[in-house]
């Protein structure tokens, strides 16, 4: 098939297919992107969105299919020619270097001939000219994920490409950082440049693109205009069926007691390139859900850290769960008084990827349930095991191949089902989940923010870490924010709005370090409504 | 203790050194490269039997240390196929590759032990080297001396002021970003493997024709190792490896006129040395995790393995 494509436009992609073993990750996709058009890529997790723009910059070869540029058809073997061709990207996981310089990561995409300091003055020029800060000679490690970002978004544009691609840009940034990186695109199709924009953010979609590409299991499902669409045809689109979105009913009058009481945890920053914590305080009480919002990498982790055990403090008192002094325990221990835990990372953390889901629950369980799982001798009653699986597996409605897979054999979504139900099954009494919906579908996410809601009404005290405002508005009794390790104090749900909320991610608040507010406060049009479920 | 005695003492610690700091210098720019090769011990053994072979056969010490050259980079080929090109485990890779070394050694030098060899001769400049004092530290050593002190130059030259030195360094840092910038990771750390391989063949032939011209079973004696502690002791900058061969090969000589002079102190402990100066600094270093981690190359022993 060496004929040309369309002269028109800039890009396209005619049946591209590209197969993983069994699964055909993109399925005879066209793809078509004029000159100077915003082009948002849309799809749930897994829908092969990441796998196609990998296609186009060279990183991924197609099984099938061909890709025209400017009317020729290419080639493209590797992220150097892409570049050549003048098709940049900027990385969902950044491809950066921690232990080189902002202007070293930057020169390494030229050739030789261009001096590092040369390279540094021009990405300093490029920076003030669109409004994105940068210290050439930070060491990126040292450097916030927002920054990290910039020097991605200014590495690409001093190669000066067509087409830039961009994956999921938004999803570390505050609403004010996002505001400012809109500004910087519209800028960039005005020069003439073409975006294509990975998003599963609706609202920016139908803000900011002309066109739209909606993927589904790798198949074009549509194209369409965003601005002609609803935030709830689009999710309709890209799910398939009808999304339900979860009601949060009014919680109890009368608060419970607490049982989650941390006071004045510190934390000194455990890697060089972690934050510390900074004297946190929080209570939780029986029957509240409540949320910490926070762009990722402001302490999140750590925190989960130390409330679960993984960290053990100083004081015994630092931290109270269900009433009891928990500070010196160990996560088991702390399980043992009714506590329980969901990390973020599911495979390595919270679930060994080579085990079957019962071995995993045996793993987790042993200790708070032993009279049940654990008989005479300690010989494991696998009958007791196999059986509560089952049970979490109907609760949960998780869907699995066979009967007792492997954690790994699940997409992340049913995984994360599982393991949420694994420790709601035990009915705790305190739960703390980080990123309890992260690269979950739009189904399983609903089931999981509905599980937590219940646990919340049924009188224990529930702790969610996000990075999803709109999914904290959405089950939230009250919003907390997290930055540079330091916790605000929790705006109860009436008061929160996503601009509030915003400029506190940002770190407005007295007593933290400030950073040209006033400047992202005026460029926030507006408060969005919270709560708009996708 | 006289000038002469002096200067004899410290040209034997440079020539006791020198194998130390070629060996340490290619196997830090095979570990900033983010390739953990501990087959060094291996390819200086065999790099030290075909140095000797080499200058026994055609008679001239400088086609020897071609040959120990060579063979080193033969051997390293080996390693890079299998820990690069199948993505082995690069830690029992680089051990079988030692024991294969040692092992390959012996067979090869069977008929060389106890023969004569030939000695790479010493620079001898007029008047220059006959300077009092520094005349033979600075004009009067034997070539590999120079040709070490200039590679380690060279090396520190390359790792921070050229481009080409900057992927080498990027690719040890994040070798998945590498590639998604469109860096060959793969034949980067080929050439890296060849260029360790060289280093530490050069350094085993400098053992069999200038340190000690003969061959002896196993006669690198662990230098290898202490060759790998020492880019950890260095913590991965060129400049410090010099400092740490020189403190390590200074041991070594100490230990001989330790015992020559009768002071009791027992010689295990002495060739001990070397290996608890790494663990005192390595404690030292890590006191500072922010440094430790700049200079750590992140991707160190991880094998890659290029999705398409």
């Amino acid at each position: 098939m060496q004929d040309r494509g369309n002269d028109a436009l800039l890009l396209e992609t005619r049946g591209l297919t590209k197969v993983f073993g069994e699964l055909k990750a993109c399925n005879e996709v066209d793809l078509k992107i004029a000159p100077g058009e915003i082009h948002a890529l849309l799809g749930e997790n897994g829908a092969g969105k990441s796998t196609l723009v990998k296609m186009l910059f060279g990183v991924l070869d197609p099984t099938e299919g061909g890709i025209y540029w400017k009317g020729e058809p290419v080639r493209i073997g590797s992220p150097g020619e892409a570049r050549r061709h003048g098709i940049g990207m900027v990385f969902q996981h950044f491809s950066l270097f921690e232990a080189l310089t902002a202007s070293e990561n930057i020169a390494l995409v030229f050739d030789e001939k261009t001096p590092i300091s040369q390279i540094a003055e021009r990405a300093r020029a490029v920076s003030v000219e669109y409004g994105l800060p940068l210290d050439p000679h930070a060491m990126v490690g040292d450097l916030s994920v927002g920054e990290r970002q910039r020097i991605e978004i200014i590495r690409c544009l001093l190669q000066k490409p067509d087409l830039i691609i961009l994956d999921e840009p938004t999803s570390v940034l505050t609403p004010q950082e996002a505001n400012r990186m809109f500004d910087t695109l519209e800028r960039l199709k005005a020069e003439g440049t073409s975006i294509l924009y990975i998003s599963h953010r609706l609202d920016e979609v139908k803000r900011l693109c002309d066109t739209a590409t909606v993927l589904r299991h790798g198949k074009v499902v549509a194209h369409c205009d965003p601005r002609q669409e609803t935030a709830t045809t689009l999710a309709n689109l890209m799910v398939g069926s009808d999304v339900e979105a979860v009601k949060r009913q009014a919680s109890a009058a009368t608060p419970g007691p607490p049982l989650i009481e941390i006071s004045n945890l510190e934390r000194p920053p455990a890697t060089p390139f972690s934050i510390p914590l900074r004297g946190i305080d929080l209570t939780v009480r029986g029957g509240e859900l409540l949320g910490i919002a926070g762009v990722a990498g402001n302490g999140q982790g750590e925190f989960f850290e130390a409330v679960s055990g993984e960290w053990r403090q100083e004081r015994a008192d630092t931290i109270r769960l269900n009433g009891r002094n928990c500070g010196h325990k160990n996560i088991s221990d702390r399980r043992m008084v009714g506590a329980a835990f969901v990390p973020e990372e599911r495979l390595g953390h919270g679930a060994a990827p080579a085990l079957p889901l019962s071995d995993n629950l045996l793993l987790s369980r042993h200790t708070t349930d032993r009279r049940a799982m654990v008989g005479p001798l300690g010989f494991v009653r696998m009958g007791a095991v196999k059986e509560a699986t089952q049970r979490i597996i109907r609760e949960m409605d998780v869907r699995k191949s066979g009967e007792d897979p492997e954690a790994a054999a699940l997409s992340g979504g049913n995984l994360q089902k599982f393991l949420i139900g694994r420790e709601l099954d035990r009915e705790p009494m305190v739960l703390v989940v980080d990123q309890p919906t992260w690269g979950v579908d739009a189904g399983a996410a609903a089931r999981i923010r509905k599980a937590l809601i219940d646990l919340a009404r049924a009188g224990s005290a529930v702790l969610v870490i996000s990075q999803d405002l709109d999914e904290l508005f959405e089950i939230s009794d009250a919003i907390a924010v997290m930055h540079d390790g330091r916790l605000s104090s929790p705006l109860p749900i009436a008061e929160a709005s996503f601009e509030k909320i915003g400029l506190l991610m940002g770190g407005a608040e007295p007593g933290h370090q400030a950073h040209a507010h006033a400047e992202a406060h005026a460029n926030t049009e507006g408060s969005h409504e919270p709560g708009a479920p996708i | 203790m006289d000038v002469n005695m002096l200067q004899n003492i410290l040209l034997t610690i440079a020539t006791a050194s020198t194998p130390l700091l070629l060996a340490a210098i290619g196997e830090l720019v095979v570990e900033r490269s983010g390739v953990l090769n501990l087959g060094v011990e291996g390819m200086m053994v065999i790099g030290a039997v075909c140095g000797f072979a080499g200058a026994f056969i055609t008679g001239s010490p400088w086609i020897g240390a071609l040959a120990g050259i060579l063979a080193g980079v033969l051997l390293s080929l080996l390693f890079g196929f299998l820990a690069l090109s199948l993505a082995t485990n690069q830690v029992a890779t680089g051990l079988s590759l030692t024991l294969l070394g040692i092992g390959l050694s012996g067979m090869i030098g069977e008929d060389f032990v106890g023969r004569a060899g030939i000695r790479l001769p010493r620079l001898d400049l007029p008047v220059l080297s006959d300077l009092p004092l520094v005349g033979k530290l600075l004009f009067g050593q034997d070539p590999l001396f120079y040709v070490s002190i200039a590679l380690t130059a060279a090396v520190m030259w390359f790792l921070f002021k050229t481009r080409t030195g900057l992927t080498l360094r990027s690719i040890g840092d994040n070798h998945k970003s590498a590639h998604a910038l469109g860096i060959n990771v793969l034949l980067y750390r080929y050439l890296a493997v060849m260029f360790g391989g060289a280093c530490a063949g050069l350094a085993g032939a400098h053992l069999s024709l200038v340190y000690t011209p003969q061959w002896v079973e196993n006669m690198t004696a662990g230098r290898g190792w202490i060759a790998l502690a020492l880019v950890v002791f260095a913590s991965w900058r060129p400049w410090r490896v010099i400092g740490g061969a020189y403190l390590f090969g200074a041991v070594t000589i100490g230990q001989i006129h330790a015992q020559a002079l009768g002071i009791p102190i027992p010689s295990q402990l002495m060739s001990a040395l070397p290996y608890l100066a790494t663990i005192v600094v390595l404690v030292l270093i890590s006191r500072d995790r922010r440094l430790t981690v700049i200079n750590t190359p992140a991707s160190l022993a991880q094998p890659f393995v290029p999705d398409r």
